[in-house]
């Protein structure tokens, strides 16, 4: 292969990598820009996402369905996880979050890491469940494979880049959801309750906007993101295990904070920043070393845009 | 006035006394080395209970420090090194070693604010496993850097079979720490601290020089963290593997802090018995004991008590901020707020 074609074969990955991390980081990014927590359990909940698609397509034998019943079995997945996601994400926000509105935010962070080690562990118990799928519940803690249901061929022919249905899915899932979002949260009622939570809550309360739904749905939204990512990130690498959640997480978080936390279109650039980076140094260089450099470039951005690549700079007040 | 023991000494005396308990306890059910982890511990949150408890500001890293004070004790103390030097001078050099280490780190990003701060310390804890894990050449990779001195006292060197030996001397450097962070709690640079935490911007008009005061917080957490580091090493006798300091080190010595009691030195201390004791007493003993009777099964993932470790342990995070949002022993200010 030619180096432009490398080149561009990795652009792709780094890209559909890239939107799946965006999907996830959009969720960190809503909750901390409302309450300013680092929502810890977000990427466990992702993980949970993903072990409830792979039960779904087992106990419903998706792998037998044709292909278009299993275009139907992709969206079944899709809306099943995002409303579990979303749901769950809504309910530790009830439980464990929603009592410590008015504690320190490092309680809060606390919790949040409280939740996620649940989360984590209610994933070891789900990996040993006894089903085909799950190896018949032996060795819980082992990776899953995911089944390719979606055929693994060259949309372009023979042509000289690959670009596979499950690229393609990554992109028709994606961009529709963001857009859909950001229209949500500049033009819709809740959209601009949101945005009044978040600059300022009691004020907000004051206006008679239910400051607690408001937080409930932004997480629900998030959650819902992030089941949606599941999906597609169990589609698109086949392997899933109870310990994805902290680095996707981390990743995640990473590209919410290089776009600027807080920032919808922030978090979209610095998943995709993220992504083609990682793809990038897989290639040229070595791959044990593409954590290190990612953190690096994280650094290095945030000594020079210290509020991220599209943050807003806010004035600390006396 | 009459002299009361505050809750510091109350804890540190109890902890001198444990070793009496154990000739009573059978060998199985002994605390002594399960201890030892809880103070290694709790010198670690005490680090960083200078950074985030004292100056505010969220690290995520810790473990990285902890892990730069094991590998320079591993490298200046291993034979196949030319240093070899021996347990004492070692372990002392962790801490300037340490701090250059914080210095380094915290010199460029300090001017970022809270949370973007917090993401910095963590990544760094990442590129430092990353790097002694790929740097093989220097630091072994995955195998760790052995073996290590034991300190000498008296004629031979120490065996890991000296336990009351270690004992005291992980109590004796726990009580060291305890003194130093607690006299600079209640230096000029203590108040400083306390003053940057609050609010910054007036701390800057009262003529601190924030930028300064916290790069030294982070400094002396990071020279703290190392000493740690160099002292696990030790007892080890090996540096182990890069990832024993990984994110989950960083993420326990922080819930320490904050479910003992943030700023708090008591509460630091009490928070590394209930957490590190969770994790390392109740739920060891409590599998050991389930083994020795029968109970538990290999096939089904229910029934092995370390799989429910963490959600054991995350339930008793979330209830613990829940139920004592200031800590088990909050620090003196929080309690005259009440």
């Amino acid at each position: 292969m030619l180096d432009f074609e490398v080149f561009s074969q990795q652009l792709i990955t780094g890209l559909s990598n890239g939107m799946i991390i965006a999907l996830i980081a959009i969720g960190y990014t809503m909750v901390y820009g409302i309450i300013e927590l680092i929502n810890f359990a977000h990427g466990d909940v992702f993980m949970l996402g993903a072990f409830l698609a792979l039960t779904l397509l087992g106990a419903l034998g998706m792998e037998a369905w044709g292909p278009s019943g299993q275009v139907f079995g992709v969206a079944l997945m899709l809306i099943g996880s995002a409303v579990f996601c979303g749901g769950l994400n809504w309910s530790l926000d009830r439980l464990a979050y929603r009592a410590l509105r008015k504690s320190s935010k490092l309680s809060l962070l606390v919790s949040a890491i409280g939740c996620s080690f649940v989360c984590m562990n209610l994933g070891l118990f789900w990996g040993g469940a006894p089903m085909t799928v799950f190896a018949n519940g032996n060795s819980a803690a082992a990776p899953k494979n995911f089944p390719a249901i979606i055929p693994q061929i060259n949309l372009l022919g023979d042509g000289f880049l690959r670009i596979t249905p499950a690229d393609l899915l990554v992109f028709t899932v994606t961009i529709p959801l963001m857009v859909g979002l950001t229209f949500m949260v500049k033009r819709t009622r809740l959209g601009r309750a949101m945005r009044a939570v978040a600059q300022d809550p009691t004020a907000a309360s004051l206006m008679g906007i239910p400051v607690d739904r408001v937080i409930g749905a932004t997480f629900f939204i998030g959650g819902a993101l992030g089941g949606f990512a599941s999906v597609i990130y169990s589609l698109y690498n086949n392997t899933i295990g109870f310990q994805m959640g902290t680095r996707a997480g981390l990743d995640a978080f990473t590209a919410a904070v290089l776009g600027g936390i807080g920032s919808l279109p922030g978090a979209v650039l610095g998943g995709l920043t993220i992504g083609c980076v990682r793809s990038m140094s897989d290639q040229y260089l070595e791959t044990r070393w593409t954590n290190t450099i990612v953190f690096c470039i994280l650094v290095l951005i945030l000594i020079f845009r210290p509020n991220g690549l599209l943050g807003s700079t806010r004035r600390e007040k006396v | 006035m009459r002299w009361r023991p505050g809750p510091i000494f109350i804890i540190l005396a109890l902890a001198a006394l444990l070793p009496l308990l154990d000739v009573v306890l059978p060998p199985k059910m002994q605390l002594c080395e399960a201890v030892r982890g809880v103070f290694l511990y709790a010198i670690l949150a005490l680090g960083l209970n200078v950074v985030t408890g004292y100056a505010g500001l969220l690290n995520l890293g810790i473990a990285a420090f902890m892990a730069i004070g094991a590998y320079s004790f591993g490298i200046l103390t291993c034979e196949i090194y030319p240093f070899q030097l021996g347990f004492w001078p070692a372990l002392a050099l962790t801490i300037p070693i340490g701090a250059f280490a914080g210095f380094i780190l915290g010199a460029p990003t300090l001017g970022l604010r809270g949370d973007y701060l917090a993401i910095v310390t963590l990544g760094f804890g990442e590129i430092v496993q990353d790097v002694l894990k790929n740097l093989d050449v220097v630091t072994k990779g995955t195998q760790g850097i052995n073996p290590l001195p034991a300190p000498t006292f008296g004629g031979s060197e120490w065996t890991a079979e000296d336990e009351y030996k270690w004992y005291y001397l992980f109590f004796a450097l726990l009580v060291l720490t305890v003194i130093a962070v607690r006299n600079l709690e209640r230096s000029r640079l203590g108040r400083a601290w306390f003053s940057i935490r609050e609010d910054e911007i007036a701390s800057r008009s009262m003529g601190i020089r924030v930028e300064r005061t916290k790069l030294i917080a982070f400094a002396t957490a990071a020279a703290i963290a190392a000493f740690a580091g160099g002292l696990s090493a030790s007892v080890l006798s090996s540096t182990g593997e890069p990832s024993n300091y990984d994110f989950q080190i960083s993420i326990l010595a922080l819930c320490i802090v904050i479910v003992g009691g943030i700023g708090s030195i008591a509460g630091v201390l009490v928070g590394a018995l209930v957490m590190v004791g969770l994790n390392s007493i109740v739920l060891v003993k409590a599998t050991a004991w389930m083994a020795a009777n029968g109970i538990g099964s290999q096939g089904n993932v229910l029934l092995s008590p370390n799989n429910w470790k963490f959600l054991i342990f995350g339930l008793a995070l979330i209830l613990a901020v829940r139920l004592k949002p200031n800590g088990l022993i909050p620090p003196r200010i929080e309690r005259a707020k009440q």
